[in-house]
């Protein structure tokens, strides 16, 4: 590794100034820039994340009280619909896919993604996706919920229905073509020296996300056309009352749903194997173990969709089945879980807002992974299915896991993507109201759910207000923690201290261009002198008087 | 923190009373998950709150941790103990299921789709009452009594009410009533949309299909009043599918029936008018019931169970 060493030194040359620059119209433009498409991607998606957050703030405003006062429980379905498939289809995923176009060229030392047209036109098919999902708000938002099972699907407003399958599709679509990019970038786009296993871990996770949406949304497009001839052409492949089956829409449609759980969680599984070794300075621990668990996780994540039909119409034999398959999920997670914990351990950890967000991911994803081995226990299931045990359930694995490794990622790629370090300060009280606020709000409703409090529910049993009250002020301390997040973003932007080339003296590829990155990536072909994750060796250089660090300091202030 | 696990695990207080030995089974199942689960909970967590006291970096220190890639007999050991403990766990669900009566031959042999125009007629609702076959749900557990014969009832799930019908008295109420410590079998239906039969003291949940038939097995143990939920997201008004299971003596019971097959037989002479004593029920469903939507007749199908 050493001996390419000497090659690296005349990186940053004096012409620097000289490279175009991006303009701020080529953000709202059709670009093929990966890395103002990841821009795109992440702007917009936190541009539908306050929107979904607002809505899920007028339920639980709603449900301070027992009696359907604050909105109308037809509002309060169309607001719970909404919100579930704003946050996952327009805020989560979008956002894995934000990265993934912004750092996977960068990492494996590529000029740009394999198909730039397609990844624009990917990019461009989420805005009017959402927009036509918003607009459903003005003649009947759905009110199915986001799994729309039939019949209810059938008989709750037509038109905001059949709105709400068009926008699947579409983003459905959208996240197939991401998909396609970047598979194909990662696996034929490498710099020569960069073999499989030398590839950041983040690589690996979207390999899998993508290999995911690849095999499930197409299943998921099947099962919304169909969906939509019965709704629209009174077909009756799903509608019982002329012979069809709401059964089979349940299984395709978890065909999906489920492994999009995977692809909502994976890419921020990615993000925190970078994340963690930067800011602890050791190597990420047992390389293979995370990669492979990554596919592993994948390949189980196709055969567990029973898992959310326990309760409906699935038999004995088959509950075993998918009891068994979920239960073993539990294996691969639990590598990484116990790699991250040792990769943190014995280092020297810098608790700046990006790691620490990436600590907040482990402990409360953690519960989340806990909580789904019981769920996977079908007896167990079987009680609790439907209520809020499930709705904790998730939110620890969405937001404490997804969100909270999002913010770690914001935090983390912000100094490349800007060129400028956010604040600490307010990096640290933006988590810390993150933390206690989502443990405020959606820990008491493990409680409620074991008590008996069903879900999706406007009006409740009177003996559960008191949690329900809880949940309620922790919800609005996790709606004011977005404060000092946006304005530590607005203000690190236009102020923040200059971050230059390295900030964290990262070892992985796309630290070792300019931030923001020039147009092409690289001055010139990047050469690859370390592993993704060699901290702690290699700091000599092959004479031995220079340490990398050293270096790298040289390195960024010429930068 | 292994005492810990084991104390937290079995006091954790989080689950409510449990009405049947089945119920008691899952406790003891969710007890056991709960133990590991703490037990796994304080282990990360306590790492995760000691590294980050423990090996802060110091101010000034530039330098990195020690180069520690891997450990293949650690990485093995803890691959290991989950796969240990997700094995024993599912063969206690499987076998917590299996006293359930979630493998019952009978019941496991799901017939596919009904038309749903049928479920209308009680022949389809109960294919052979005296085998309780067929269906999705829970059936009777292997170890029950096989003598005792369980009590049917048929369930209908509509928005946004349960009507439960005794095919043995003809009794049609909103409300369940059964005798204490003898099965249950329910064979459900879902007039319209897809609801779902939970009993939270009982720790059984059963979606209702239109157009199929599901089924539950269940012997209460405890004399009490517990509540019916409706779990599937049904419509608008979906959190007020709610009724009540009364678990009654024997005597109780059977004074039950008598007073509602008397009802009955008094309803078919009086006109619905004459008798205007409202339900609880009905009561609770009268604010909501414009905007439900939900038809006199369906308030009608409520009423006669209620006159005592």
């Amino acid at each position: 590794m050493s001996t390419t060493l000497e090659r690296n030194a005349p990186i940053a040359p004096p012409e620097y100034e000289q490279h175009p620059k991006r303009k701020w119209q080529d953000y709202f433009g059709f670009s093929t820039d990966h890395k103002v498409i990841g821009i795109q991607y992440l702007v917009t998606a936190f541009f539908f994340y306050f929107i979904g957050g607002a809505l899920a703030e007028v339920m639980r405003t709603e449900l301070s009280t027992p009696d359907p006062d604050f909105v109308q429980p037809e509002f309060y379905n169309q607001l719970l619909t909404m919100h579930g498939t704003i946050m996952l289809f327009l805020w989560i995923i979008p956002a894995g896919a934000a990265f993934a176009n912004y750092l996977i060229p960068l990492m494996i030392g590529a000029e740009d993604m394999a198909f730039p047209r397609l990844n624009a036109v990917a990019f461009w098919m989420i805005p009017p996706g959402g927009i036509l999902l918003m607009s459903s708000f003005f003649n009947g938002a759905p009110q199915a919920g986001w799994t729309s099972y039939p019949p209810l699907s059938l008989i709750s407003g037509k038109s905001g229905e059949e709105i709400w399958i068009l926008s699947i599709l579409i983003l459905g679509t959208s996240s197939m073509f991401g998909a396609i990019n970047f598979v194909t970038t990662i696996l034929l786009m490498r710099m020569p020296d960069m073999d499989i296993h030398s590839m950041p871990l983040f690589c690996w996770s979207m390999l899998a996300t993508s290999g995911l949406i690849l095999l499930g949304t197409p299943v998921l497009g099947a099962a919304l056309i169909l969906l939509s001839f019965d709704l629209l052409a009174g077909t009756a492949f799903f509608n019982p009352a002329g012979g069809g089956d709401p059964i089979v829409y349940q299984h395709m449609f978890w065909f999906y749903s489920h492994p999009a759980v995977y692809i909502m969680i994976l890419p921020f599984f990615g993000a925190i194997s970078e994340i963690l070794p930067v800011h602890a300075r050791k190597p990420v621990f047992g390389y293979r173990a995370i990669a492979y668990s990554s596919l592993a996780i994948s390949f189980l994540g196709l055969i567990v969709w029973a898992h959310h039909m326990f309760s409906s119409g699935t038999p004995g034999w088959l509950r075993m089945f998918f009891m068994a398959t979920t239960m073993i999920i539990a294996v691969p997670t639990g590598i990484k879980v116990f790699s991250w914990c040792a990769t943190i351990w014995g280092g020297k950890l810098s608790l700046n807002s990006a790691f620490i967000f990436a600590v907040g991911f482990l402990s409360s994803f953690l519960i989340g992974g806990l909580s789904g081995v019981m769920l996977a226990a079908v007896p167990f299931d079987i009680h609790v299915h439907d209520t809020y045990f499930i709705v904790a359930h998730f939110h620890y694995v969405l937001f404490g896991g997804s969100v909270f490794g999002l913010f770690a990622a914001v935090y983390h790629w912000f100094p490349k993507m800007t060129g400028r370090m956010v604040n600490e300060t307010l990096g640290r009280i933006h988590f810390a109201m993150t933390f206690i606020g989502f443990n405020i709000t959606f820990l008491p409703m493990h409680q409620l759910g074991l008590q008996g409090m069903n879900r999706r529910i406007a009006l409740y049993d009177p003996q559960f207000q008191t949690l329900n009250m809880v949940c309620t002020i922790g919800s609005y301390i996790l709606a004011l923690s977005t404060f000092p997040f946006i304005i530590n973003i607005i203000w690190s932007l236009y102020k923040g201290e200059k971050a230059g080339r390295n900030p964290w003296r990262a070892l992985t590829l796309e630290w070792q261009t300019a931030s923001p990155p020039i147009i092409e990536n690289f001055e010139e072909e990047p050469v690859l002198w370390a592993g993704p994750y060699d901290y702690g060796i290699d700091t000599e250089t092959i004479d031995g008087n220079e340490d990398v660090e050293d270096m790298l300091a040289a390195v960024s202030a010429e930068g | 923190m292994t005492l810990i696990s084991l104390w937290y695990g079995q006091n954790h207080g989080l689950l409510p009373t449990a009405a049947s030995s089945d119920a008691g089974d899952v406790d003891q199942l969710f007890n056991f998950m709960m133990t590991i689960a703490t037990g796994l909970f304080l282990l990360v967590e306590g790492v995760l709150v000691y590294s980050v006291i423990k090996f802060r970096r110091v101010k000034g220190d530039f330098t990195d941790g020690p180069p520690i890639e891997g450990n293949v007999p650690l990485e093995i050991v803890w691959t290991a103990i989950p796969t240990v403990i997700v094995f024993i766990l599912s063969i206690y669900s499987f076998e917590i299921y299996n006293r359930m009566g979630g493998l019952d031959p009978m019941t496991a042999g799901d017939p596919g789709p009904q038309m749903a125009h049928a479920h209308h007629h009680s022949q389809l609702v109960a294919l052979d009452p005296n085998r309780q076959n067929i269906a999705l749900g829970l059936g009777a557990s292997p170890d029950s009594k096989q003598g005792i014969n369980p009590l049917e009832i048929k369930v209908n799930g509509i928005q946004y009410a349960w009507v439960f019908t005794y095919p043995e008295t003809g009794v049609i109420s909103g409300e369940i009533h059964v005798p204490v410590n003898r099965p249950v079998a329910l064979n459900m239906t879902a007039g319209d949309v897809i609801h779902a039969f939970w009993l939270p003291e009982f720790r059984i949940k059963q979606d209702v299909i239109p157009g199929r038939v599901t089924n539950l097995v269940f012997t209460p143990n405890q004399i009490g009043q517990y509540p019916v939920v409706c779990a599937e997201l049904c419509g608008a008004y979906h959190g007020g599918m709610k009724t009540q299971l009364y678990v009654q003596s024997e005597e109780d019971y059977q004074k039950w029936i008598q007073e509602n097959t008397f009802a009955m037989n008094d309803e078919d002479n009086q006109s619905v008018a004459m008798n205007p004593i409202p339900s609880s029920d009905a009561e609770f469903l009268a604010p909501y019931a414009k905007d439900m939507g939900v038809s006199s007749d369906t308030l009608a199908q409520l009423k006669p169970t209620e006159n005592k």
